[in-house]
């Protein structure tokens, strides 16, 4: 499964159509002890690099932007009684939304994994 | 240290009354009755009176420490403004709404008046508003005036736009008032970009919200050019006078396009701030938009009598009940009566030397991401130290040790590690000396001994708090 990633530190792994969205293991780590995160109602239809959520951590509160264009179909409940799961498992287990992708040619504006890394030493 | 709930002994009490000898009334209705005591301690005055004085020892304010708590400007207040509050303490709120009322309080009708018009000129504007309770609330307040504004024109705007250095509260301020809000990135040299705001700027744009100075403690020398690219537009320029501190006396936010201010009277004149507040966040604005002020306004005839218009159609409303916070705005009346033109300018030239005092000396020791001549704070990373394991909060938590307040860390958001120290313009040489000593030698420990950061502080009642404890599990309930 291909990862994408955002200049704002969201990724986007994409299966059939459906892409899982979450934050970066780097983002989760900058922001430190995460202690609320705001999740997006099922069913939002949302515009890329629009405002998907929240994240509130002891040291910032800050927005998440969704990474593709399309419509959330499913939401990560667990996140409201443990959002710490995006400190442990930003990539996997911390996964924020689903999305059901409307134009996968977005996908083209973000970055894969390698040209993140690179992003990331530049920031 | 025992709560007042685990000193309590059931029937002691700090008075004894004597037994009623009358019948006793109700004075509510049975069903609006408490079945149950109330559940207050039960303790003897002597208990009692240590009880909170030794509570009140343990607190860290700024008549015991140096506070220097970067974007908060923690100033030290002097004690006699607390006593021209106490003059005003006997004079009911509701006199200036009474029929005929207004009359009877002229003074303190007068006192709200001339203080208007001292910030308008300190600000540059032309009317201001004492209502909001707060700076937050001020922005707010000022969002809903170039809202309606807009309105009233026929505009049909969209969105508010915000640097990424500003405060927190302005993008909050303007999402609340039915706003979109943009941010636009800072460039390396310390400020909007400019660049960027060019490109985000279009005929939907209601407002440019600015900090000035930043949040980075850095002046915008292109502040009259964004003003005059915003005003193509027809939006307006957004005021934040969270740092009026530095530059009272010498800029006039009107002079330079500003079209609506909020000061905060906490921050700049004076008045107690953090938990000993309340706050107060007035509004000034240019002519164009003194019809929509919150009501009642204060007003003046010819003979020099004020009176209160309490109905304007335009008018966004109330901000507050009556004025706003009354008593604070006595102290910042006479913060600023007491000071005088040249007393105000001198307390922002020394804020800002002072800042840079600090600047200068920790040069050496800390990185300095925006190194330029700061205003009335400035902000080092930790990013030389976190080399070692050791960053921004524990350095905070070192300098507790040894007897200063932390200065803000991890703020503004756009600094890795940012350590945002504001001295103010109250603190002597030698208490910044002292300050400056501790930081360096936190700075040499970063890298000798950073394992002693790490386990700081020692000297308090609890070290390291667990600071995700109470937001992860909030669990709100009564101990008794």
């Amino acid at each position: 499964m291909s990862i994408y990633f955002t200049k704002e530190h969201e990724w986007v792994k994409v299966k059939d159509g459906i892409g899982a969205v979450g934050i970066s293991e780097h983002a989760a780590h900058e922001l430190g002890d995460i202690t609320f995160v705001e999740l997006p109602a099922i069913g939002k239809v949302i515009k890329q690099f629009e405002v998907l959520g929240a994240i509130e951590s002891v040291k910032a509160a800050s927005d998440i932007y969704s990474p593709v264009s399309g419509k959330v179909v499913k939401i990560n409940e667990a996140l409201n009684d443990a959002p710490e799961i995006v400190n442990e498992s930003a990539e996997d287990a911390g996964w924020l939304a689903w999305i059901e992708i409307s134009d996968e040619k977005e996908l083209q504006s973000l970055m894969p994994r390698e040209q993140y890394d690179e992003y990331l030493k530049t920031v | 240290m025992e709560l007042i709930y685990e000193k309590s002994v059931p029937g002691r009490r700090g008075v004894k009354l004597p037994a009623s000898d009358v019948p006793s009334a109700s004075a509510l209705p049975e069903g609006l009755l408490r079945t149950e005591p109330a559940g207050l301690a039960e303790i003897s005055e002597l208990d009692l009176v240590r009880h909170f004085t030794n509570l009140s020892r343990r607190n860290f304010s700024v008549d015991t420490n140096f506070y220097p708590l970067g974007s908060c400007t923690m100033k030290y207040n002097a004690k006699v403004l607390e006593n021209t509050a106490a003059l005003f303490a006997p004079f009911h709120p509701m006199t200036a709404l009474l029929p005929g009322g207004e009359e009877f309080c002229q003074g303190s009708l007068g006192m709200l008046y001339d203080l208007g018009q001292m910030l308008a000129d300190i600000t540059g504007m032309d009317e201001v508003t004492s209502q909001p309770l707060a700076g937050a609330h001020g922005e707010m307040t000022g969002i809903l005036l170039i809202s309606a504004y807009h309105r009233a024109k026929g505009n049909r705007k969209k969105y508010v736009l915000v640097p990424d250095s500003s405060h927190g509260t302005n993008p909050a301020s303007a999402t609340i008032a039915g706003y979109e809000v943009i941010t636009v990135p800072t460039a390396p040299y310390g400020d909007m970009d400019m660049e960027l705001f060019r490109q985000a700027m279009n005929d939907e744009v209601a407002a440019v919200m600015m900090t000035c100075p930043n949040t980075l403690g850095l002046f915008n020398p292109h502040i009259k050019e964004i003003s005059d690219i915003a005003h193509s537009f027809d939006a307006l320029m957004y005021y934040d006078g969270a740092n009026l501190n530095a530059i009272m006396g010498k800029v006039k936010p009107g002079d330079v396009g500003f079209d609506v201010v909020h000061v905060n009277l906490h921050k700049t004149f004076g008045t107690p701030h953090g938990g000993g507040g309340p706050g107060s966040g007035p509004v000034g604005v240019k002519k164009a938009l003194i019809p929509f002020l919150p009501q009642p306004r204060i007003v003046m005839d010819d003979d020099g009598v004020l009176s209160l218009e309490t109905f304007r159609p335009g008018s966004i409303g109330r901000a507050a009940n009556f004025f706003g916070n009354f008593g604070i705005m006595v102290r910042a009346y006479a913060y600023i009566i007491m000071l005088g033109r040249e007393g105000l300018i001198r307390v922002s030239e020394q804020a800002v030397l002072n800042a840079n005092y600090i600047m200068e000396r920790l040069k050496p020791f800390y990185d300095l991401p925006y190194d330029q001549t700061c205003m009335h704070e400035c902000v080092f990373s930790a990013s030389r130290q976190l080399a070692h394991g050791v960053h921004a909060i524990d350095i905070a938590k070192f300098l507790i040790d040894r007897g200063f307040h932390p200065p803000t860390v991890y703020f503004p958001l756009i600094v890795k590690e940012a350590i945002m120290i504001e001295p103010t313009e109250t603190e002597s040489k030698a208490a910044m000396d002292a300050f400056i000593e501790v930081m360096i030698e936190a700075a040499r420990t970063a890298g000798s001994d950073p394992q002693a950061l790490l386990d700081a502080p020692l000297t308090m009642p609890v070290s390291r708090l667990d600071e995700t404890k109470a937001a992860r599990e909030l669990n709100v309930c009564c101990l008794v």
